[in-house]
């Protein structure tokens, strides 16, 4: 047994309750203790991906219970993956929002903890209700989240959001309720053992139930008809929320992945997906075109890039894994950074805050807008950043095919409409600066520098995934191959049982 | 059995759909709350139905599954801990807008 795995879940929530305790003896000691469990979690994260870059898939029964009846969670190289970017971005959210996003309500950095905490979970849950267990985690604490503060509008936005995840946190259960009857297990290597002898009638019951899955993982990843509600929500909160948000779509597309690759590879979600990713691509390209506020325009970002990560999911093939796993590193850094920019820029422009209109001339630090400059490029996926190799690569995994035509002309018009949207914002906030004779705004002074090593630490990310491409990506390929690997995942899980696993 | 559950777990979620589609908070939440009651009696009976037995006994025959009822258990605590906190947030903001309407959400863009 490797009790390493439980470290991702233990950290964030021993960091919480110190957070909460510490509260008492003022901000400063609730912020340091917030920090140390954020920055710990990044050394954890990449022990943790050494561990899964051997190759093996490991189990950890939790309390000694053997699957399939106890509670497993379960490293893979996906998961590993995934456990080091939302490392990465909750490092940067975290340094950014110590400047003053944390002193605007109580409890910030508990709520960021159990955030985190839900997100590591949802990864790493090896059975389909810790896996609803874990969402709900993280989605009370982004409820929370998202009404902290005191603008206006904030708290409405958050009720939206938690109608609709009530919504979806029904169906889930409804689908896990279908699973269970037709399979009689939730464990994942479980169902993925006896997806295939299922009894003829149990059939519409397990596809009523993997579809309601999908949806429902849809939803959190705010893919096409049930993506409405991440702009107005994203675009309301801070930007280190908000940053952090951005890997919450991306926990969406990661469970989404984790099912279509081990439960339902027969069940046609990919034409469904790519489908869905279409339009979500129209959609957020659309939206970032009409967005006229920065922080529109990044809330509509996360939405493109969400389409992306579809349709390089859609096929469920090896190089289409690959190329979806390296871009969901990339366009969740770049999200994030954006989000982090924005605040930054805001700050900057005084009055004028995020509008993207003629304001006072910009007189913020001259690394603003090299960095607004670093993060559109990332954002719209131009060459040289990551974001660009990634496109090509999932352009390269369309392959032929009657879809190649369509999948073609939507990604690249996505990418144009966003490099064009991305184009006019920075021309509009740094360039035309100035000229409609605007006051010229005193700059806020009250930044500690930690906010900018969070948003540099972000940028550094993004480019040092730019640098490394080529170790990054084989990597990536790496992931995709144990992903599509369902019976060495089985085994690994279910062959805890005699102790030869874990 | 199964049909006294599964036309009480179809009202409920009629009722409950109803409810969630009205333009008012108060209704919403509401429905929202009949269709997590709905779903806990759907999780209940997704283990099959047993009348009149005990899980978790060393007694041979039939005998409920036990899991469902845990499940269930779980799903209450998440429902009612989800719910009350949505209510705290409607309250906030009907203290914000004076009303619980939800017909003129117009914050978007500004």
């Amino acid at each position: 047994m490797n009790h390493l795995l439980l470290l991702p879940i233990l950290v964030p929530l021993a960091g919480a309750l110190a957070a909460l305790v510490g509260e008492r003896a003022g901000p400063r000691l609730e912020r340091t203790v917030g920090a140390i469990a954020t920055l710990a979690l990044l050394p954890v994260a990449a022990v943790l991906f050494g561990v899964a870059a051997e190759g093996r898939v490991i189990a950890y029964a939790v309390g000694g219970w053997p699957a399939p009846f106890g509670i497993v969670l379960v490293l893979d190289r996906f998961a590993a993956w995934m456990l080091l970017v939302t490392a990465v971005v909750a490092a940067g959210a975290l340094l950014s929002a110590v400047d003053r996003s944390d002193e605007s309500g109580r409890h910030f950095h508990v709520l960021f903890q159990f955030q985190l905490m839900g997100i590591h979970g949802a990864f790493l849950a090896g059975d389909l209700f810790n896996l609803f267990v874990f969402f709900e985690v993280l989605l009370i604490a982004s409820y929370a989240l998202l009404c902290h503060g005191t603008r206006p509008g904030r708290t409405m936005a958050a009720v939206r959001v938690a109608v609709l995840n009530l919504l979806g946190s029904a169906l889930f259960l409804v689908a896990v309720g279908c699973l269970y009857s037709a399979a009689g297990t939730l464990n994942l290597a479980d169902l993925a053992q006896r997806a295939a002898g299922l009894p003829a009638d149990r059939g519409g019951l397990w596809q009523a139930g993997a579809w309601l899955l999908v949806v429902v993982f849809a939803l959190k990843a705010a893919a096409l008809p049930l993506g409405f509600w991440l702009p107005g929500a994203y675009a309301t909160v801070d930007g280190a929320v908000a940053a952090l948000f951005s890997v919450l779509t991306k926990v969406g597309v990661a469970a989404l992945v984790r099912c279509g690759t081990l439960l339902f590879p027969d069940l046609g979600i990919g034409p469904v997906a790519w489908a869905a990713a279409l339009g979500t691509l129209a959609v957020g390209a659309t939206g970032m075109l009409a967005a006229r506020r920065m922080s529109r325009l990044a809330a509509h970002a996360v939405i493109v890039s969400v389409g992306v990560l579809l349709v390089a999911v859609a096929p469920f093939t090896r190089e289409s894994l690959a190329a979806a796993t390296f871009y969901l590193a990339h366009g969740t850094l770049a999200t994030a950074a954006f989000f982090l920019v924005t605040t930054r820029i805001a700050a900057a422009r005084g009055a004028a805050g995020d509008r993207l209109e003629a304001g006072p001339a910009f007189r913020g630090p001259v690394a603003l807008p090299l960095a607004f400059l670093c993060v559109a490029v990332a954002v719209a996926g131009l060459p040289p950043l990551g974001g660009f190799l990634a496109k090509a690569a999932i352009l390269d995994a369309a392959g032929g095919g009657s879809r190649a035509g369509a999948t073609f002309a939507a990604v690249l018009a996505s990418s144009l409409l966003a490099t064009y949207a991305l184009a006019r914002a920075g021309s509009n906030v740094f360039w035309k600066a100035g000229q409609d004779g605007g006051e010229v705004a005193p700059l806020r002074q009250r930044e500690s520098s930690l906010a900018s090593v969070g948003m540099a630490l972000l940028l550094a990310a993004v480019l040092l995934l730019a640098a490394l491409a080529g170790p990054v990506y084989r990597q990536a390929e790496e992931v995709a191959a144990q992903l599509l690997d369902r019976e060495g995942y089985v085994e690994a899980v279910l062959g805890a049982r005699t102790g030869t696993g874990g | 059995m199964e049909l006294l559950l599964a036309v009480a777990i179809g009202t409920l979620v009629a009722a409950g759909v109803y409810l969630a589609l009205r333009p008012r908070l108060f209704s919403v939440l509401l429905g929202i709350t009949l269709l997590s009651y709905a779903v806990n009696l759907f999780l209940l009976a997704a283990g099959g139905l047993q009348v009149d037995a005990a899980p978790l006994t060393d007694r041979p025959g039939p005998y409920p599954d036990p899991l469902p009822q845990a499940l269930v258990l779980t799903a209450i605590v998440i429902s009612f801990g989800m719910t009350a906190l949505v209510i705290v947030l409607a309250l906030r903001v009907v203290h914000e807008r004076g009303h619980d309407r939800l017909e003129d959400a117009g914050e978007g863009e500004e």
